[in-house]
């Protein structure tokens, strides 16, 4: 463990606090407690998590050979049709706003819950019963639309459990409004007296833009689920070309929420980076103000670069061009994120705790990510590697390199607060490891494939491209094991793990001034505070330091 | 706040806005039936953007809000129309692009000619 986490006195648990104020089934279910909500999404999403990893083992074997030799051409088209759904609806989405950002927006400003902690629950009832629509419909024999549920694939010619699906996707996105209302006027609302806009931590920001983007876009999509159904029942043409519809409009209301939702899945993460490069480089963050505003201007522009996914659909060649100025300036305010994180830790005091080396991870493959989109926006490019394994490694990039990261370095961050307890720090840093290389003998031979020409969405391809297939199968297996790690060593260390006493990294920051784990009101008495955000030059950090150096 | 929660409209207010929301739905109908060109679905959404407004100023009491909820039903309104407008950037502007008509008619020659070739 690092001097960092060392203390004299062995750190004792509060003797009450939220995981012992009361006990039963019944007081999970039913309990109004942000933080115990927080952990009832924590606890659904691994399930879910596991479930679209299964599916992603299926896609995985089946590509060892280029003969489709394991799955058929329709269960493999099921197979990654439920990898996308469970993985962005009922994972990527809920996984750091609604789990961690539940449990630690009111302990980061300063308050008792959030604004509407019955909303709270709803919300959590509500993403429960959109999942079991959406496992009704894998046991009535999936559904092989791709998660994308272009019509007419989805509509005229939909041949398998789209209903149920549609369904379970139409009202998993009202607990994602509700969520997301919650943030904003809990946000607005219930801020610790002192704690000012611009002394908000910046994990605050990121999940108040998330939060907009929740509640602008999430309509959206409902309401072209909604027009799809009514195509369907009442033959009103909207889709149908038929009766007068244009297919092409629903990829135009899809991507207006499904693009800004892939911010709602990396602003988070990006939230979670500030903090943790912040507090393991003990320096203030590089202009804070700008990094703000920049996860608020992600969140707004992130609104008009929908058309970039439909460069090859038939789209108007000039509504492409204007989508794909716009997708250029969406990097910028990504890149000032990217050089600020660098900026902080220019001169810092380094060190490598399992957080950081998720977040360390993050800023690589982020950019990686990133960078990738942009070849991805150019018109002519895009023509190219269009729905080739280009573009899935790209998103990959994104969802797993980016967001996934944060959700890890969180996890390990505020693991200590949420239990406790410490996790074992040498396991923590291996497993960091063996994601990061896991994850780049997975989806680096992806670009390669997608740039040569592999189509994405077919169970069998030529033999000239099974190399490297077979490597990102074998960096897939590595992947795998590099997520079991965590959830074995962290559901050990609940129990068995040392106690982490209140502040175990020495942070700033609201959440760590109360106890571990914090009592149900969260604070005994209301915080007052005097400072900004990140003041790690404080002089007992100053002295710690300087006996470092020594 | 606290004015917010305390502000009571008479009953007079609700049942006048209740008629409008009435009248307008009967004058969405009969613009269905007129002719318009591209003008019917404008005036339809224009129709239903009013109700909701009046529907959220009255019965949602925003009009009687801080600033902070109408920037929120101004922001909504903004969205709706960014929808709009960039999905019509698609719609209005596929016909600029003049369609191919086959090279052999570029050249003079019909499709009979082509074919018997």
């Amino acid at each position: 463990m690092s001097a960092l986490t060392g203390e004299d006195a062995p750190p004792q648990a509060p003797r009450q606090h939220y995981l012992n104020v009361t006990y039963g089934v019944r007081s999970w279910l039913l309990t109004l407690d942000h933080k115990r909500i927080g952990l009832l999404y924590l606890a659904s999403i691994t399930v879910f998590f596991l479930l679209g990893g299964m599916f992603a083992v299926m896609i995985r074997a089946e590509l060892v050979t280029p003969a489709g030799d394991l799955l058929q051409a329709e269960t493999y088209n099921k197979m990654f049709t439920m990898h996308g759904l469970v993985m962005v609806f009922f994972f990527l989405i809920p996984s750091i706003p609604a789990a961690l950002g539940n449990f630690l927006i009111p302990l980061m400003i300063g308050a008792r819950d959030l604004a509407f902690p019955r909303l709270n629950l709803l919300s959590w009832y509500v993403f429960i019963v959109g999942g079991l629509f959406t496992l009704f419909a894998v046991v009535q024999g999936g559904v092989d639309t791709g998660w994308t549920f272009y019509t007419p694939y989805s509509s005229t010619y939909s041949n398998s459990a789209v209903a149920a699906t549609a369904v379970g996707v139409f009202i998993t996105g009202f607990s994602s409004v509700l969520t997301g209302l919650n943030f904003i006027v809990t946000i607005h609302k219930m801020r610790a007296p002192g704690l000012t806009w611009f002394r908000l931590p910046l994990f605050v920001w990121a999940h108040y833009a998330t939060s907009l983007i929740m509640v602008l876009g999430t309509p959206v999509l409902t309401a072209a689920v909604v027009l799809v159904a009514l195509e369907h029942l009442l033959g009103i043409g909207i889709f149908d070309p038929k009766l007068g519809g244009d297919p092409v409009l629903f990829q135009h209301l899809f991507w207006f929420y499904s693009h800004p939702a892939v911010y709602i899945m990396i602003l988070p993460s990006m939230g979670v980076v500030s903090e943790v490069i912040s507090c393991f480089s003990r320096k203030r963050i590089f202009g804070y103000k700008v990094i703000a505003f920049s996860s608020l201007a992600i969140a707004v522009l992130g609104f008009l670069v929908w058309g970039h996914h439909m460069f090859v659909s038939g789209q108007s060649v000039y509504a492409g061009m204007i989508f794909s100025f716009l997708s250029f300036f969406v990097a910028i305010p990504s890149a000032i994120k990217v050089f600020n994180w660098t900026a902080t830790l220019y001169k810092g005091s380094i060190s490598y705790d399992t957080p950081m080396m998720y977040a360390m991870g993050f800023i690589g493959l982020f950019t990686i990510g990133g960078l990738t989109g942009l070849f991805l926006a150019s018109l002519a490019v895009d023509v190219h590697v269009h729905d080739t394994y280009f573009v899935v490694a790209h998103f990959h990039y994104i969802m797993v390199g980016g967001a996934l990261m944060g959700y890890m370095a969180a996890i390990h961050f505020w693991w200590p607060k949420i239990s406790g307890r410490m996790y074992p720090e040498g396991w923590g840093r291996f497993s960091a490891l063996v994601i990061f290389i896991g994850f780049n003998l997975t989806f680096f031979p992806q670009f390669i494939l997608g740039y040569l020409g592999m189509p994405r969405r077919y169970h069998a391809y030529p033999d000239e491209f099974q190399v490297l297939n077979v490597m990102s199968t074998a960096g897939a297996t590595i992947l795998g094991v590099g997520y079991l790690i965590p959830l074995i060593y962290l559901i050990w260390s609940m129990r068995y793990g040392p106690r982490a006493g209140s502040n175990p990294w020495k942070a700033k920051g609201l959440e760590w001034e109360t106890t571990s784990p914090p009592p149900t009101e969260n604070f005994l008495t209301t915080p007052l505070v005097t400072e900004e955000a990140y003041a790690y030059a404080a002089p007992d950090v100053e002295e710690q330091e300087g006996a470092r150096v020594g | 706040m606290s004015q917010n929660e305390t502000h009571v409209l008479p009953l007079k207010i609700y049942l006048l806005i209740f008629a409008v929301l009435l009248v307008m739905t009967g004058v969405t109908v009969q613009v269905a039936y007129v002719d318009l060109g591209f003008m019917n679905t404008v005036v339809a959404l224009g129709i239903a953007c009013f109700k909701a407004s009046l529907v959220v100023l009255y019965f949602m009491h925003l009009r009687y809000s801080s600033s902070l909820p109408k920037l929120f039903w101004v922001a909504g309104l903004l969205w709706l129309a960014m929808l709009i407008t960039f999905a019509m950037s698609d719609y209005l502007t596929r016909q600029w692009i003049e369609q191919p008509q086959g090279w052999a008619r570029n050249r003079g020659i019909s499709i009979e000619q082509v074919a018997k070739q």
